[in-house]
């Protein structure tokens, strides 16, 4: 197929690019929106604030999302906080260093554009949740609070203690059940999309599994609205929720939309460490620790983790200065514990990997908090962290306030999704994608408290209005779910269910998952390189084949069934694997979360190849274990030249 | 008018309802109470409570339009007491068909969890009570201390009293629907400022001694006049 | 540590249930509690058995989606805690623990442990929101917000929708979950505008999905893993009382 990957970015002064854009961008007639149907999938930040604003709009908005209810979306976890250039603090902020920084933040493999638009939209974001009644940590005079967070060097973040993102996503939630009360939004709960219905090359529907009943059923739609997350699941450990799962997009993959830049995934470098096999997740712990805690690993190996004996070696409270390396204050002077994320990921990685770790099977190095219990009392550590500790403690039991904390990186965020233009439109009319579905506007990297700035934007600011373009463009038709295409997608997916129930194997669909999401993690994790990566693209299939011979999906799928929805999810990850070890592989460079051995400076930062992989990365699905085309979106940097970062 | 019978058909207005009776009932107990203490002044001086409890009963009894007046108050603050609590607990039914097979209180105090029953105690000590004190006065009266008015009999209450309280199978269930009303009364006056939207917690100390202290004096006021007369304290001349 | 459980296992809605023993042996303290069920399900699932339906999402406590009766306490025993995060380290070896679903009228059980909250959704979406349309709203500075204001509002929109305190009620009431919401908004100065139509709204909604009443016995906020108070229920009551005489419709 040959297909030409358009950006559809207006030219000229990028600061009245979305003014001019939507000036010349078509719009529905009022009396006319009510002719047309959008499909929404999805609920979280980009989902809820989507349907919620079309709905609105007047466009009849039907909403799927596989959880019991909209308001459970992951997009709740979220901790720290969201970015707007609101300048309330008077600190030199502006719509354009937060575009600034969020381009560099990305290390240079966004477009341009489309951040400069999230910057200026971030500002609306805030004014929309305080109206909604979001209740942001506000000052005695009444006023919004803001912090710094994530490295930036002025204080843009506005939050909700540590729940900002569940607060944020109530307020859409909110806004989106007044919709459901208007009769726009049809709500759909526990009913997961299956598949993507694509007539005359267009987005026309999707079908649907009701999770209750078992039951396939076919929705048809004038677009399609993805906002189903991201894939962080295909490492099985993860921070995102048990049910995160890639299957909604890499079904649209399927059927022709194409998957940008899947080797991105963010790495966050402070989360409990696992502590068994039985391990079902992982838990985030704010980064804001590492503003007053001290990350060491014990010097000698014999106060390390032993594995055989299921303990450390040295209790550490015991081992003296002269014994403990704090290896990013040494390796990184200037910044310290304070070096971005995935900085500070591959190093505890390499503390590890040289057999100083001190959690379960080596994985876990210490955040030490005895000197700012020194410096600023037991009180003091617990008005600023005292919940986190408290977090920490029900967890694993210790008691942070005596003894180190453990911490180890874990997958927190997918950078790649699929590709999408500036009207956040796939390379298939019709289907739109948003929030951290799409390959979005973080480039390699995202910087903290832009995620949540993100899903929003799309969803409020961005989509309502550039979807109604490609409304206008068509033209109201009739909804048909008779068609041949929707025959034919049904009996896929109904195959597919099929199959996987008369396997009757020995395997559990976890030991799969788990074992799938090792290899990823091992050669596609914090650091890769070329040969693990073709090792694990070796493995792959082989694993894939053993699921679909022995996998065991125990009842029917005529009903409620737990398994069956598990294994549909592994299935699907089992496929993307594929698609994702062969862009890490292609992209011979290192750029922001993505870090190849092979390419990094003496110092051991990423080494970007700006010549040859300027460019987002955008696979076309050509059949499952076949060789997916790549096609290559050239991206421009004219008004953020890049540079290396250095953090020494 | 739609609007007020939402408003109180409601599970919050039915609340209310029990709420505003039961503040009137609150209100009934302790004039009640402090009226019959009255008898205690039989210690300042022998007769002085005789004569000071005949005289608040003739009082109560001569004034037909306060009595008549307190008679419905009343009887329609119990019928709304018992009416919303039969609603709400056939509600309550209703909301958890199927009981859990283990199921452990967090914090429901004893006078929480007896409510109900405790309720359904008062109801038949009331019953008791008029026909013990009320109706039993004027039905059957003991001729040696009732004297004619008018072509009626009218019955001194003290002597009514001190020979009701001579049997001690009466004061024993004096003295357990008394303590029933005590815990009844210690988690619904608590309860009843929250029906009514009293929450802010500078209040809620301060309310939650209101409410243990009235119900603990209702009770103790109560009770001492039984046992009193039981063990011969008061009335050792009737 | 090794367990007895007693788990109640029900094929679906209209189907009768019963609580089936299973034995769990080399439970790791570390364990969360649905690790644990995970570890027993995964030992179900290879012998080609049903596994336990049970409900469960980020596993941190706070996208409400897990929950169930353990020995008799909504969310097991431990102060503020889900079950996701209850740990194994607070049981004993050789413990027998009953893990039931929460029970409601307004909650039927699908499977399992699992049960359909979304009566919780729809009192939400009679009312419990602020109507103002994307793009309307006005600088986000341009009402202060008293911080004791702003405050309690996040206290009482920390609510989760998990249901424990219905399936604590001795009436299964849904009254800290809606007054929570009431609270939340009618605490704002963006909520004041619909305070009184949201909370007849939101009260009348409650009582048709078959919710029982409150009866100030606190077992809810007890039960709250998010802390949430029984102030949320009084303020309720108030604003309903008050709306009686604010509003003007008949």
């Amino acid at each position: 197929m040959s297909i030409e990957l358009k950006s559809h970015a207006p030219d000229g002064p990028i600061e009245t690019s979305w003014d001019r854009h939507r000036q010349a961008i078509r719009v529905v007639n009022p009396a006319n929106k009510r002719k047309y149907t959008v499909i929404v999938v999805g609920t979280g930040l980009a989902g809820a604030s989507a349907a919620a604003t079309m709905a609105e709009l007047g466009y009849n908005v039907l909403n799927f999302c596989f959880q019991d209810s909209p308001r459970r979306a992951h997009s709740i976890a979220a901790q720290g906080g969201i970015n707007a250039a609101k300048n309330y603090q008077n600190d030199g902020d502006s719509i354009w260093r937060l575009f600034y920084d969020t381009v560099k933040g990305g290390d240079f493999r966004s477009r341009e554009s489309n951040v400069y638009r999230l910057a200026q939209v971030s500002v609306n974001i805030i004014d929309q949740a305080v109206a909604q009644g979001v209740p942001f940590a506000r000052e005695y005079g009444g006023l919004l609070a803001n912090r710094s967070f994530g490295g930036a060097l002025v204080s843009r973040t506005f939050y909700a203690r540590g729940q900002t993102g569940q607060q944020l996503l109530l307020g859409a939630y909110q806004a989106h059940a007044r919709m459901v009360h208007e009769g726009k939004v049809k709500m759909f709960p526990r009913t997961e999309m299956l598949d993507l219905v694509v007539r005359d090359g267009q987005a026309r529907g999707i079908i649907v599994r009701d999770l209750v009943s078992g039951e396939l059923r076919r929705y048809a739609a004038d677009a399609v609205v993805l906002a189903t997350g991201g894939y962080g699941n295909i490492f099985y450990l993860s921070t995102n929720a048990m049910g995160c799962n890639v299957t909604a997009t890499w079904r649209a993959a399927k059927r022709g939309a194409l998957f940008a830049n899947p080797c991105y995934t963010q790495i966050h470098p402070t989360c409990i460490p696992v502590s068994g096999e039985y391990q079902s997740k992982l838990t985030l712990m704010s980064e804001s620790l590492r503003n007053d805690g001290r990350v060491w690993v014990p010097q000698d190996p014999n106060d390390c983790w032993d594995q055989a004996a299921g303990k450390v070696g040295r209790d550490p409270a015991k081992i003296p200065d002269s014994e403990r390396d704090y290896y990013l204050e040494r390796r990184y002077p200037t910044f310290g514990n304070l070096v971005p994320r995935d900085v500070a990921s591959r190093a505890a990685k390499t503390a590890c990997d040289e057999g100083r770790g001190v959690a379960y099977n080596g994985r876990g190095v210490y955040l030490d908090f005895r000197d700012a219990i020194e410096r600023l009392g037991k009180d003091g550590v617990s008005a600023r962290y005292g919940n986190l500790f408290e977090m920490y403690q029900r967890i694993t039991g210790d008691n942070p306030y005596e003894t180190p904390m453990r911490i180890y990186p874990a997958t927190h965020y997918t950078m790649g999704g699929l590709w999408v233009d500036y009207n956040l439109q796939s390379n298939l009319p019709g289907l739109f994608v948003i929030g951290e579905a799409n390959f979005s506007d973080h480039g390699a990297n995202r910087l903290g408290a832009s995620a949540l700035m993100q899903g929003l934007a799309d969803g409020y600011f961005v989509l309502p209005y550039t979807i109604g373009h490609y409304l206008a463009e068509v033209g109201a038709r009739p909804l048909d779910t008779n068609s041949a295409e929707f025959s034919q997608a049904e009996t896929t997916v109904q195959d597919r269910i099929n199959k996987l129930l008369s396997i009757k194997g020995k395997r559990s669909v976890d030991s799969f998952h788990r074992e799938l999401g090792l290899l990823i993690w091992d050669y596609c994790g914090m650091a890769r390189n070329k040969e693990g990566l073709q090792e694990a693209m070796d493995k792959v299939p082989a694993l894939r084949e053993e699921f679909w011979g022995n996998v065991s999906v125990p009842g029917s799928g005529a009903s409620l069934n737990q398994s069956l929805e598990k294994a549909m999810r592994v299935a699907d990850f089992l496929e993307f694997a594929e698609i994702k070890l062969l862009d890490a592989f292609t992209r011979e460079e290192s750029c922001g979360g993505h870090f190849r051995n092979e390419h990094q400076t003496e110092e051991g930062e990423a080494r970007r190849n700006d010549e040859e992989f300027c460019h987002v990365a955008a696979w076309e699905f050509t059949g499952v274990g076949n060789k997916p085309n790549l096609h290559k979106e050239e991206l421009s940097f004219e008004y953020v030249p890049p540079t290396q970062r250095s953090y020494k | 008018m739609d609007w007020l019978q939402r408003f109180l058909t409601s599970t919050i207005g039915l609340k209310v309802i029990m709420a505003v009776s039961g503040l009137v009932l609150v209100g009934f107990v302790i004039g009640h109470m402090l009226g019959n203490l009255q008898i205690f002044l039989e210690f300042v001086e022998e007769g002085m409570g005789r004569e000071a409890l005949n005289q608040y009963g003739a009082l109560l009894k001569g004034n037909k339009l306060l009595l008549w007046g307190t008679r419905v108050t009343l009887l329609v603050a119990v019928a709304a007491h018992i009416y919303s609590a039969c609603v709400l607990t056939l509600r309550a039914r209703a909301a958890r068909p199927a009981n859990y097979k283990q199921h452990k209180w967090l914090s429901g105090s004893y006078a929480v969890r007896t409510m109900r029953w405790g309720g359904v105690i008062l109801l038949a000590f009331i019953v008791y009570h008029l026909l013990h004190l009320t109706v039993g006065s004027e039905v059957t009266p003991s001729i040696e201390h009732c004297k004619v008015v008018g072509d009626g009999l009218q019955c001194p209450i003290f002597d009514n009293v001190v020979q009701g309280f001579r049997q001690p199978g009466v004061v024993l269930f004096y003295v357990i629907a008394q303590l029933a009303l005590g815990f009844h009364l210690a988690h619904g006056i608590w309860s009843l400022f929250r029906t009514l939207g009293l929450g802010n917690p500078r209040f809620d100390g301060i309310i939650k001694k209101i409410a243990v202290g009235t119900a603990a004096a209702v009770t103790l006021g109560n009770v001492a006049i039984p046992v009193s007369v039981l063990v011969g304290l008061v009335g050792g001349a009737v | 540590m090794n367990l007895t459980l007693k788990i109640w296992r029900q094929q679906g809605p209209d189907a009768p249930g019963e609580l089936v023993t299973y034995s769990v042996n080399d439970v790791n303290e570390d364990m969360s509690f649905l690790e644990m069920l995970d570890v027993l399900n995964e030992s179900l699932e290879v012998k080609g058995e049903e596994p336990i339906a049970f409900e469960s999402d980020c596993r941190e406590g706070i996208c409400g989606a897990c929950g169930c009766m353990i020995n008799g306490q909504p969310h097991g025993h431990k102060d503020r805690t889900t079950t996701c995060q209850l740990h194994m380290r607070e049981f004993r070896d050789g413990e027998t623990v009953v893990i039931e679903p929460f029970r409601a009228e307004a909650f039927p059980v699908l499977k399992d442990l699992i049960v359909d909250r979304s009566s919780f959704d729809r009192i939400i979406q009679s009312g419990g929101y602020i109507s103002v349309r994307t793009g309307s709203a006005p600088d986000a500075h341009a009402v202060q917000v008293n911080k004791q204001d702003a405050d309690e509002a996040f206290d009482k929109a920390a609510c989760i929708g998990c249901g424990a305190c219905v399936a604590a009620c001795p009436n299964a009431a849904a009254m800290l979950f809606t007054g929570a919401k009431v609270m939340h908004l009618g605490n704002l100065p963006q909520g004041q505008v619909e305070r009184y139509e949201r909370v007849g709204a939101m009260v009348a909604k409650m009582d048709e999905e078959g919710f029982g009443h409150c009866s100030n016995a606190g077992e809810c906020a007890v039960a709250c893993p998010k802390g949430i108070d029984l102030r949320a229920i009084a303020r309720m009551n108030k604003d309903l009382l008050l709306s009686q005489l604010k509003l003007r419709s008949k």
